[in-house]
């Protein structure tokens, strides 16, 4: 009797998405705003405080793979060049379309016309740790409890890759794990869609250049890339959707 | 001697010849005693047998053939850490292992082998603390990562990982079972080996704060915390007592979303399926305050080396507390029918137990630790920050099980959500930070901070002209994965999920 009357406080937590009037709080450090026309001639504050170089002057450009989403660059420019925003749809579907330069971001596009067909309303994932660090780990999580409830849209997370569509890839792919992304993928049945998700696994985050971490393996295609450090569940089930043809 | 910056609290010498500082603070180097390989291995067991803990050990660096063996005492009882060092053996020598004597040095002997090739005599199990890929293949004759193994008739083994089966870090595990019942489990970490330590000391000083935030990414504020602290403690320098408000907010936050997480996870691991829906639901509510405060979920951005980065005013305070309460009334509420729940508490009692001695003898620390009976809390034994003058009381249990385990928890949660509330009210109206003046050449900090597993440290010693020359971090996971390894000797192989869930550690924590 409790249990029901709890179930009744508790109430429906799932929030409606995609939804145009869903927003995160002004302080969330989403898509970043670049005006490069108020950069300074010769001023390159925000890349010299950048972590991870993520940023690079005249033009100014942000590699949001490389971004860590602190507040050094924000908090550095006088100028008011680069702004953050609470904008949370951040996943692209290349490498290069990551790079901010003041324009669109090119956000993540439908998969082709058979994957959308074979994928579009059943997808099934099989998530690979390489490194991470429990950052994206949390919040890919998070996106099947109640108020994500990314089952909804057909998408599960499944423990055999024989029974997935596709691989989540998290972390910077330290050596003493290399073999697990590369037989993971390869025990996945055709065809197939791989995802970097995170700083870590699209650039090396915080961990590019230490010699113990490899990236993902060159072979291994990529059909997106979520940014973020980690990114926020909204991020993430945006640029799943998209990828889906979801979201329009 | 070198001159003492004003926060330091190194005394002079005593008699049992260890050098002492308290928490946060830094020691020029040239005041570490270094004792002969015999003095400080009866310095440490003589300490552990008086209420030390081993609290940390690494490698100071030095010129060829004057690298030296760093222990890091943490003497509970009276608030401070004691030093002791000896001379790294020249090549082709060795050490007599404190572990023959003493169970909670096993790990950290292990990692010097493992890291700086120092060879241990009477070691119990001195394999290779994490599993190196470039160790293993078909060139290597002798396996260099064996598993201790069980013998006998209807003895079989059970082997999982390292890719697990749901979104979880890897690692593998080694059961050695006699039907359904555990009597050896072997836990071989190192996938996830990121080369933490080495890299920072390449890394710029807004790098170093990145990678501290995600040494393990569920306690960027733990190992954030210890990261600054350690920073300032060279730096010789405080951050401001706001900062050290809001810093001890977001531990608490941290804390809270964690352990409702985790409280959760063990409802799903039991199949109590509205403990696992609402409470993992419940969690979101605490990360989303730390987002509320600074912008990230996992309170990224907040801190800074001198102090914080962003502020809680007045006028956000009243929502602020507003969400903390109602996060507060439904935690109550759902916990009210877990631990009601027949179905629950009969899987929680009795399962994973780990005695107190046992418990004691190989260090475990924080929430664990403290469901076993060891009453070890960083906040209290050792207070930093905001800590020093508002105490927590560490939550109790003794029956050392998963209920013990899950209890505490719930305990731990009251006490922070009380905490924070406090301390919100309470933020002295001071700057957030405090520049940071240089770091001092040839000083070693020490660093601990209270996360939500339990004790963590952060030591960082400086080289000339204050860059930075060695840096060791010790995530409270380094302690307890042997606690979980014991906790299951004789439970069915079947609870493994529930007993696992109930420690929930660290993989990149360990790995580094």
């Amino acid at each position: 009797m409790k249990r029901l009357l709890e179930r009744l406080r508790q109430g429906y937590r799932t929030i409606p998405f995609p939804d145009e009037s869903l927003r995160l709080p002004s302080r969330f450090r989403g898509r970043f705003a670049l005006d490069p026309s108020k950069c300074r001639a010769g001023c390159h504050r925000c890349a010299d405080v950048c972590p991870t170089g993520a940023i690079k002057t005249e033009p100014l450009r942000l590699d949001l793979g490389a971004c860590l989403f602190c507040p050094e660059c924000v908090s550095a420019c006088q100028e008011g060049a680069i702004r953050s925003t609470p904008e949370y749809r951040l996943a692209t579907c290349t490498r290069p379309d990551l790079v901010l330069d003041g324009h669109e971001l090119r956000l993540a596009t439908e998969l082709g016309e058979k994957l959308k067909r074979l994928l579009g309303r059943s997808l099934k994932l099989r998530q690979v740790s390489a490194g991470g660090c429990n950052g994206c780990e949390s919040d890919l999580n998070v996106t099947g409890i109640v108020v994500f409830d990314i089952g909804r849209f057909g998408i599960q997370f499944v423990a055999s890759p024989r029974h997935a569509d596709g691989i989540v890839i998290t972390g910077p792919v330290p050596a003493n794990i290399q073999l697990a992304p590369r037989e993971t993928w390869a025990a996945v049945p055709e065809p197939k869609i791989a995802i970097a998700l995170g700083a870590c696994a699209i650039s090396g985050g915080p961990y590019a250049g230490s010699e113990a971490c490899l990236g993902i393996p060159a072979d291994i295609p990529i059909s997106l890339y979520v940014p973020g450090c980690p990114p926020h569940p909204l991020t993430i089930l945006d640029g799943l959707l998209r990828l889906l043809g979801r979201n329009q | 001697m070198a001159d003492l910056g004003k926060h330091e609290t190194a005394q002079a010498r005593p008699a049992d010849g260890l050098c002492r500082v308290g928490n946060g603070a830094a020691v020029a180097l040239a005041r570490l005693p270094v004792l002969s390989d015999t003095a400080f291995r009866r310095a440490v067991v003589e300490a552990c047998a008086a209420g030390a803990r081993l609290a940390a050990m690494a490698v100071l660096p030095g010129p060829p053939g004057a690298r030296t063996i760093l222990a890091v005492l943490a003497e509970d009882a009276h608030a401070r850490l004691a030093l002791v060092g000896t001379p790294v053996p020249a090549p082709g020598g060795q050490l007599l292992a404190l572990s023959a004597e003493l169970s909670q040095a096993q790990g950290f002997e292990r990692e010097l082998a493992e890291q700086h090739d120092i060879r241990f005599a009477d070691h119990p199990w001195c394999k290779p603390l994490r599993r190196h890929a470039e160790l293993e293949g078909p060139a290597v004759g002798e396996d260099p990562h064996p598993f201790y193994r069980v013998e006998g008739t209807g003895i079989h083994e059970v082997a999982v990982g390292p890719v697990h089966a749901g979104i979880i870090e890897p690692g593998h595990f080694r059961f050695q079972c006699h039907g359904e019942s555990v009597l050896h489990l072997e836990i071989q970490l190192g996938y996830q080996h990121r080369g933490v330590e080495a890299f920072l000391l390449r890394a710029s000083p807004a790098r170093r704060l990145a990678i501290a935030e995600c040494v393990a990414g569920d306690t960027s504020i733990g190992h954030g915390l210890a990261h600054c602290m350690a920073i300032e403690a060279l730096a010789s320098v405080e951050a401001p007592a706001r900062a050290d408000g809001l810093r001890a907010i977001m531990l608490e936050l941290e804390r809270l979303a964690n352990h409702v997480g985790d409280l959760g996870a063990l409802c799903n691991d039991v199949g109590y399926l509205p403990g696992a829906s609402w409470l993992g639901r419940l969690r979101g509510d605490f990360l989303n305050l730390s987002l509320e405060i600074c912008g990230s979920r996992f309170g990224h951005g907040m801190l800074v080396p001198g102090g914080v980065r962003f502020d809680l005013k007045v006028e956000a305070q009243t929502s602020f507390l507003e969400r903390l309460a109602a996060a507060e009334a439904d935690l109550e509420h759902i916990l009210d029918l877990v631990f009601g729940a027949p179905a629950v508490t009969s899987r929680f009692e009795d399962t994973g137990v780990l005695a107190r001695e046992l418990a004691e003898s190989i260090g475990l620390v924080g929430p664990a630790g403290r469901a076993s009976g060891c009453a070890r809390d960083v906040r209290r034994d050792h207070p930093f920050g905001a800590y020093r003058t508002s105490r927590i009381e560490p939550a109790r249990a003794s029956s050392g099980g998963v209920m013990a385990r899950a209890q505490i928890r719930a305990r731990e949660c009251r006490e922070s959500i009380a905490f924070v509330r406090a301390r919100v009210l309470d933020l002295p109206a001071t700057a957030l930070a405090a520049p940071l003046p240089p770091l001092r050449p040839h000083h070693l900090a020490v660093a601990l901070t209270e996360g939500w597993r339990g004790e963590i440290v952060h030591l960082a010693a400086s080289g000339a002209g204050g860059a930075l020359a060695a840096y060791k971090i010790v995530d409270p996971s380094f302690h307890n994965w042997l606690g979980l390894a014991l906790a299951l000797r004789g439970n069915q192989i079947s609870d493994f999920p529930l007993c696992n869930k109930s420690f929930n550690l660290s993989y990149a924590g360990h790995d580094l």
